[in-house]
């Protein structure tokens, strides 16, 4: 044990240095043919915050045709492609590259001490795959949509609707490569391409996180490429092999298909606790406690968490032995993240803590991420899975983990290395108050859903009986002040572009190698590769660091 | 109270009169559900303020003004192995009690009577073994178990009835079953909660709960004139099943009395309960459940009958406790107006009604 | 990597001298090799998870549906299938040999190697149409008009028949043979547009290798390629047997 002082660096003297990433080549086509992972980065940013307020104001939509229990606004038809749309758009265009082919991209070459991500043009490739797809999904929304739900269910996506589910399958398909590749490239760069000194337990743990989420990337995708083929295959030929009156067995595509999702919601939420350990460690000005147990805890998830997938048939008539195994290694999964809410809190513990908006955040999702969590647990239980699940409990308790945990870790995170991409500072008061109006709309719009869900309420309902209608009707006022609150990041976001503070390199003192270097980078991040000497979150090298600095400029 | 405007009072006085918060509890299980809900609930409280407690705390004493100065500290095994193992250990808890509830939902009692429940886009359809058809609506009596077996006709469905506190998916091709008990007299939702296509959410209807008594006067009041059995039998013969299926020492096929939840022996050499599932199955697709000793020419009837029709046949072999009704069908096949499915005729059995009539289907 | 073929790197971010292929973002020639070739793994681990997927349908559905499975093997030529498996094991060992040619910088003998597998990769996919095309002639392709004479009747299909005398299949078995040549179609046609692309990317590296672009010393697209094809290669070598083989004379119950 010892202690560390910190004080912020003064910043009035402080100025944008002239060449960096952004500066280095101009026009149009220097961003689209570009192999930097940091202008990447930047490209993704856009398109999934494009994606993003697509997918709220479908959201926005359901909640108002929700607020009525008859079907008023729109017809059940409208509906019920609305959801699936808003389904597919917010998993796979946006949870699913959200912190990793962002934040991810940009930082972690610069934290593991490299000057870009192993395969450039592969990361290239993916961006485009994915704008690709993505184009592709909004040619299918404005040709009438889709309404299969985003599971794409069979038989009836392949025999029973006439909507597009051949182009947003492919469209699925297609943002599924991109997926890889990003895994991919991750695994290697991290593997291949550390720094000299930089060992696996000195690496960051938001680069554990993310090396977790990419093994499931890896390995769980092409499964849901295959799933996406055969059903494909199915609707168009008509080949039998989900059919049951040809022989063929329709659990064997949920089968297929939850071997991917379910890791794929890992894939979502690992990178964003990768996030929370950046920021708890670097606002409270400590080691993060116990940084093995966290780490082995990313690792643990993504193993446990391919062997998870059938708990999401228990009702389904899969047989009560399949349902005891899943089921008990449904619980052994939640015990790492128990182990890391715990962690986190206990990094507080005699920290010297700071509450900036990143923190604010990171707050929020812990005791978002904690409920939601906790009602995985009532869904894992085989017994009140019967009850619970295809309710608004289980609406209820993703929106919990998807939105409350990993939109609160990616606005943190944004927040958090806003400074180092753009080299600006976001303006502090408003920011947090976007982040209090996040949390207490994000409540007021799920939480009543749990009761909902208790109450029996089904998911994917256009009309509902009057007695729920008061619960609904707190749900969509919340849902406004929810979207207050992500627009508001927007408006400040972007005008903290050209008015913001400027930042210097290091704002937070954090001890990430990313803020050793300028704000915002140069092109290839280091102008020479560092030799790393030093555990991660040491905030006593960081000190001496400073009083070297001192001591040559003086 | 004329200041409130008349149309938000209407509002605020439909939504006081018809607001929820928990949904009733009208079954046995149902309480045990709860008892388990609650219990996680709790734990969830606990779980949840200490999380809080913690950060609240910890960000008021260690706040940068009051302690300015960090001190670094690795970790504590001893805490790390707290907080891993008890939320372990309470996870495992709740594992055990779920999976008990489980088996207990989905295991039905052998003296459960059975209701016969079709899903197709976007109605149910309830079969009564008496005959009764319901469309959106179940009638059940209280304080007897009762068996749902359930299938779909195209898509997935799900039949979940909330204040029973059970659900169970209506798939394509299987039969599934669920089962409760009713305790509490009265009308509860029913809902298809498994997304099915364009009208999913008016896939609804009621669970009427009945006492005994009303329940009787209710089956009376609504019967279709013949049972479900009496229906299968009528397919039974004009599909002439019989003209294989009779005990002449040169059947083709075997006997069906008392086939039902005896122990078969397949000609694979596989062991099986004739159950629901397996009467089915060897209805569609009876290749693969050939009884060891006989040749597999049977046909399929894939595609010929309809769910229904496949339920009365089970139901009917289902009720087979003797062959004297199936040796008056074969007798008669000739005499009876055909109905669906591909009628052959079959060969009339000489001096089937010289055994003395030893039993009656069972009603 | 030799020395001789390095030159300097002439913008101000190059501390040092490294050859033109080596990217910039690479401390060394060695590093890149590495990070690619680990990158060509883990897309081979992807590609064996896509496979994967297809293995397991065939795993259930041959478990439930035996007889379906062995009588619709008995429609596939082993003659044809073996032929085939001679083909791609060779075009294996022509691919080694490129990527050792290139490695050797042989140039002639790399475009040779190329070109030879470029060939194979071709002769196979021509066998492939050949047996294709018997399919549709028999209508057992799936989903198109799919024919179950073959199987309801073995005798009208002399040629099968004389060789393994199939008794007939009952009806509902005998569909179920759709999906096994589903499954066949699904497997082999996923296998052979691997085998496409790799035929398009040979003919690219034909090309470039007689521009003497893989025998400067960097082999890398080469050994990845190589590793690749024989992906490709070991996919069809599990096939051969599950299609082809595996239970031809069923044991008799």
């Amino acid at each position: 044990m010892s202690d560390t002082i910190v004080t912020l660096p003064d910043q009035s003297t402080a100025r944008i240095p002239k060449m960096n990433y952004l500066t280095k080549e101009n026009g149009l086509l220097s961003w689209l043919l570009t192999g930097d992972h940091k202008r990447i980065a930047i490209l993704y940013l856009i398109s999934i915050s494009f994606f993003f307020f697509v997918g709220g104001s479908l959201a926005g939509l359901i909640r108002l045709e929700l607020l009525t229990p008859q079907s008023d606004l729109m017809a059940t038809d409208t509906y019920n492609k609305v959801f699936s749309m808003h389904g597919i758009i917010m998993v796979f265009f946006f949870l699913v590259p959200s912190v990793p082919a962002t934040i991810g991209n940009f930082i972690i070459p610069m934290m593991i001490g490299a000057k870009d991500l192993a395969l450039p043009k592969v990361n290239l490739l993916s961006w485009y795959l994915y704008v690709a797809a993505g184009i592709l999904a909004l040619y299918t929304m404005a040709s009438g949509g889709v309404d299969t739900g985003w599971t794409f269910t069979t038989p009836l996506s392949t025999h029973y609707v006439n909507t597009h589910v051949l182009t947003t399958g492919m469209a699925v398909f297609i943002a599924g490569f991109s997926s890889i590749f990003t895994g991919l490239n991750f695994i290697v760069t991290i593997h291949k391409m550390r720094a000299p000194g930089m060992t696996w337990f000195r690496l960051p743990l938001f680069v554990w996180a993310h090396y977790a989420a990419s093994i499931l990337m890896v390995l769980g995708t092409p499964v849901l490429a295959i799933a996406i083929v055969l059903m494909a295959l199915e609707r168009t030929v008509g080949i039998g092999v989900f059919d049951p009156t040809k022989g063929g067995d329709p659990l064997l595509f949920q089968h297929l298909f939850w071997f991917y999702s379910h890791p794929a919601v890992y894939i979502m939420i690992l990178p964003g606790m990768g996030v929370i350990s950046e920021v708890i460690s670097t606002f409270s000005r400590k080691r993060v406690f116990g940084y093995t147990a966290v780490a082995f805890s990313s690792v643990a998830i993504a193993v446990f968490g391919f062997f998870v997938w059938a708990h999401h048939m228990f009702i389904m008539g899969i047989s009560n032995y399949a349902v005891l195994i899943f089921s008990l290694l449904t619980m052994l999964v939640a015990v790492p993240s128990a182990i890391k809410i715990f962690n986190w809190a206990f990094t507080l513990y005699k920290g010297s803590i700071t509450f900036e908006t990143p923190m604010l955040y990171a707050f929020g999702f812990m005791g978002l991420f904690t409920i939601g969590g906790m009602t995985g647990v009532f869904l894992g239980a085989s017994g009140t899975d019967i009850h619970l699940t295809e309710t608004y409990f289980i609406v209820a308790h993703f929106h919990f983990v998807m939105v409350g945990g990993m939109l609160m870790a990616f606005l943190s995170g944004i927040h958090f290395w806003w400074p180092k991409m753009t080299g600006r500072m976001y303006p502090e008061k408003i920011s947090q108050l976007a982040a209090v109006v996040t949390f207490i709309g994000f409540n007021l719009t799920f939480f009543p859903q749990f009761i909902l869900g208790t109450l029996g309420m089904p998911r994917r309902y256009a009309s509902y009986p009057p007695e729920f209608q008061i619960l609904n009707v707190f749900s969509t006022a919340g849902a406004s002040v929810l979207g207050v609150g992500y627009l508001l990041p927007v408006l400040y976001l972007t005008w903290s572009l050209k008015y913001g503070e400027i930042a210097g390199n290091n704002p937070w003192q954090a001890t990430g190698l990313e803020w050793q270097v300028q704000s915002p980078p140069l092109t290839e991040n280091f102008p020479e590769i560092p030799i790393v000497d030093h555990e991660a979150y040491d905030y006593e090298w960081l000190e001496r660091q400073k009083e070297k600095e001192v001591a040559s400029v003086g | 109270m004329s200041h409130i405007s008349p149309i938000i009072w209407q509002f605020l006085v439909k939504w006081m009169t018809n607001f929820a918060l928990f949904p009733p509890e009208a079954s046995k299980i149902a309480p045990q559900m709860d008892a388990l809900y609650f219990f996680m609930v709790l734990v969830s409280l606990v779980g949840l303020t200490i999380v809080i407690l913690l950060i609240t705390s910890f960000s008021i004493l260690y706040s940068k003004k009051r302690h300015p100065v960090a001190v670094q500290i690795e970790g504590s095994t001893l805490l790390e192995a707290t907080w891993t193992i008890i939320p372990l250990g309470l996870f495992l808890v709740m594992f055990v009690w779920g999976a008990l509830l489980y088996f207990r939902i989905y295991t039905p009692p052998a003296n459960a009577m059975n209701i016969y429940v079709v899903g197709k886009q976007w109605m149910w359809k309830a079969e009564h073994p008496g005959g009764q058809h319901e469309i959106n609506a179940l009638h059940v009596p209280t304080g007897r178990p009762i068996q749902l077996t359930i299938i779909s006709q195209d898509v997935f469905h799900s039949f979940s009835i909330p204040a029973f506190r059970v659900k169970r998916e209506a798939i394509p091709g299987r039969y599934t079953s669920v089962w409760f008990e009713a305790t509490t007299p009265g009308t509860y939702h029913l809902f298809c909660t498994q997304y099915c296509g364009t009208d999913h959410s008016h896939m609804i209807g009621d669970v009427v709960v009945l006492t005994p008594e009303d329940y009787k006067k209710w089956l009376d009041g609504s019967t279709s004139g013949s049972s479900l059995a009496q229906n299968g039998e009528r397919l039974f013969a004009s599909l002439s099943c019989a003209a294989c299926h009779n005990t002449r020492p040169d059947a083709r096929g075997p006997s069906l009395a008392n086939v039902y939840g005896s122990r078969l022996t397949l000609s694979s050499g596989q062991q099986i309960t004739a159950d629901d599932a397996y009467l089915r199955e060897a209805i569609l697709n009876p290749s693969q459940h050939i009884t060891q000793g006989y040749a597999p020419i049977m046909p399929t009837y894939q595609g010929q009958i309809s769910e229904e029709g496949v339920i009365d046949l089970v139901e009917y072999i289902k009720n087979l406790d003797s062959d004297y009704r199936v040796q008056q069908t074969t007798a008669s096949t000739t005499l009876l107006p055909e109905g669906e499915g591909n009628t052959t005729k079959a060969p009339v059995a000489p001096g089937a009604n010289q055994r003395a009539p030893q039993g009656m289907v069972k009603q | 990597m030799s020395d001789s073929t390095a030159i300097a790197h002439g913008t101000a971010e190059a501390h040092h001298e490294h050859p033109p292929y080596q990217r910039h973002h690479f401390e060394t020639i060695a590093q890149q090799n590495d990070a690619t070739n680990f990158a060509m793994w883990l897309f081979l681990l992807t590609e064996i998870m896509f496979f994967g997927g297809l293995f397991t349908a065939y795993l259930i559905y041959r478990n439930w549906y035996y007889p379906a499975f062995v009588q619709g093997s008995h429609q596939l030529q082993i003659g044809w299938g073996t032929a085939n498996t001679a083909v791609l094991i060779t075009s294996s060992f022509t691919m080694a040999m490129g990527v050792w040619s290139a490695e050797m910088r042989k140039k002639g003998a790399l475009v040779l190697c190329l070109v030879l597998t470029f060939t194979l990769g071709l002769v196979f996919l021509g066998i492939k149409t050949i047996e294709y095309s018997e399919k549709i002639e028999k209508h057992h392709v799936p989903g198109f008009h799919y024919s179950v004479q073959s199987f309801v009747d073995p005798a009208s299909d002399p040629e099968v028949y004389n060789e393994y005398h199939d008794k007939p299949l009952a009806l509902d078995m005998a569909r179920h043979t759709e999906l096994y040549f589903f499954l066949y179609f699904a497997m082999t046609g996923m296998h052979a547009l691997h085998m496409i692309i790799g035929i398009a990317i040979l003919g690219f590296m034909i090309f470039r290798a007689r521009a003497g672009a893989y025998t400067t010393g960097h082999v890398t697209f080469v050994e990845n390629f190589g590793l690749y094809w024989h992906f490709v290669d070991i996919v069809w070598i599990f096939l051969f047997p599950l299609l082809y083989l595996i239970n031809r004379h069923p044991l008799a119950h």
